[in-house]
């Protein structure tokens, strides 16, 4: 009886160390981001989170202001997206045909939650997206996860943040709140804002709630 | 030739659909000079009739690969609340009505429509309000939209990621 006291009390002691590490690793991570600069080996490969609809229009503006050393760009939209393959392909055919050759790939994993959705089965779709996001990530090795807010960008940047706590790579999140945010965040911004290295929003208003985010005016 | 531009955006908005083709709204898109209406009703299962519209030149579609051409050569574009289709009319400088689906879960849009109509770069209803928006609403006191600047954004990621 006294062994088994032991035995248990031993892995439920094991359990908290291992999780309160995990922890302090992960914050530890974040709170380094301003040292880490993927750009000093002259390039930056990136994983764009289209997501669908106005968040890829969005992304795509985004895009466009980016030089071609963020190179290669790995986009990922949701399976059941229709219009944002398209979208992607003709500003990559447009990049290409102002200059510098164009390496990009588009992957794609079950969407999170859709519009209208409940929230007890966006939990359960919201887990499938994660089974496809870590090998999805783990593979592609991103220096940097750029998303603006649909739902599948949660588990991407879980993915990119669970290789750099497991010493693997080091990835930075970067989040762009959509514009449609003036006066709260969305449900993923809420839960990025406290795990992303730059988080930016488009209006003041977001800025006085969410002091830890960067304000630089509208951006798309 | 003048031409008003409906879309719904990636999902549907059937609502919109049916609420814009309303003897109503009709009419008073008529009264206001208009000639054609393009229609873009996404997966939605309302798709009404070329001839259902007496008065006015009616083409409907799903999808597109690109809605940029509509845009261009309508007049007025009636739009969901997304911010897609939102910032695409205005970057194309056309003037936009919004209408704001109030059934979706999440009804986050309204707060960006709040936003724009406040800064008099659009004019928001719903789609119980919508004909009488179009008879009353005064698209001579729209300002027009200076688009957002992503450079902000790439010269700070440049600068944040060591590459200058």
């Amino acid at each position: 009886m006294a062994l088994l006291y032991v035995v248990v009390s031993g892995v439920l002691l094991a359990a908290v160390v291992l999780i309160t590490v995990f922890i302090l690793r992960l914050f530890g991570i974040l709170r380094h981001a301003s040292e880490y600069k993927p750009g000093q080996k002259g390039s930056v490969s990136l994983l764009v989170v289209a997501g669908s609809g106005g968040h890829t229009t969005e992304i795509v503006r985004l895009m466009g202001s980016l030089s071609r050393s963020y190179n290669p760009r790995h986009y990922v939209i949701a399976d059941t997206d229709k219009m944002s393959e398209e979208k992607i392909r003709t500003f990559e055919a447009e990049q290409e045909k102002s200059g510098s050759p164009s390496q990009f790939t588009i992957h794609r994993i079950p969407r999170s939650r859709e519009v209208r959705q409940s929230w007890s089965s966006s939990v359960l779709s919201s887990l499938s997206a994660l089974m496809s996001s870590v090998p999805l990530v783990f593979r592609l090795q991103p220096d940097i996860v750029l998303c603006n807010g649909p739902g599948t960008c949660v588990p991407l940047c879980a993915a990119g943040l669970l290789l750099g706590v497991l010493g693997l790579k080091r990835v930075l999140i970067v989040y762009v709140e959509s514009i449609c945010r003036v006066e709260t965040l969305s449900l993923s911004g809420e839960i990025l804002y406290y795990f992303s290295d730059y988080f930016f929003v488009q209006w003041a208003s977001l800025k006085d709630k969410y002091p830890k985010a960067i304000y630089l005016g509208r951006l798309v | 030739m003048k031409t008003v531009f409906v879309t719904v955006g990636t999902t549907s908005f059937d609502d919109l659909i049916g609420a814009v083709t309303s003897d109503e709204s009709v009419k008073a898109l008529i009264d206001r000079g208009y000639t054609d209406m393009v229609l873009q009703v996404g997966r939605g299962s309302v798709v009404p009739d070329p001839d259902s519209c007496p008065g006015l030149t009616l083409q409907v579609f799903h999808y597109k690969d690109s809605i940029a051409e509509d845009m261009r050569h309508s007049d007025l574009v009636i739009s969901h609340a997304g911010a897609g289709s939102c910032l695409e009319a205005l970057g194309a400088n056309k003037a936009l009505l919004v209408v704001v689906n109030d059934k979706l879960m999440d009804n986050h849009q309204l707060e960006l429509a709040k936003q724009l109509q406040a800064d008099s770069h659009l004019i928001y209803c719903t789609c119980s309000t919508l004909p009488q928006t179009l008879r009353d609403m005064d698209l001579s006191a729209l300002t027009t939209y200076v688009p957002g600047q992503p450079q902000n954004f790439a010269n700070f990621l440049d600068k944040a990621v060591g590459l200058v």
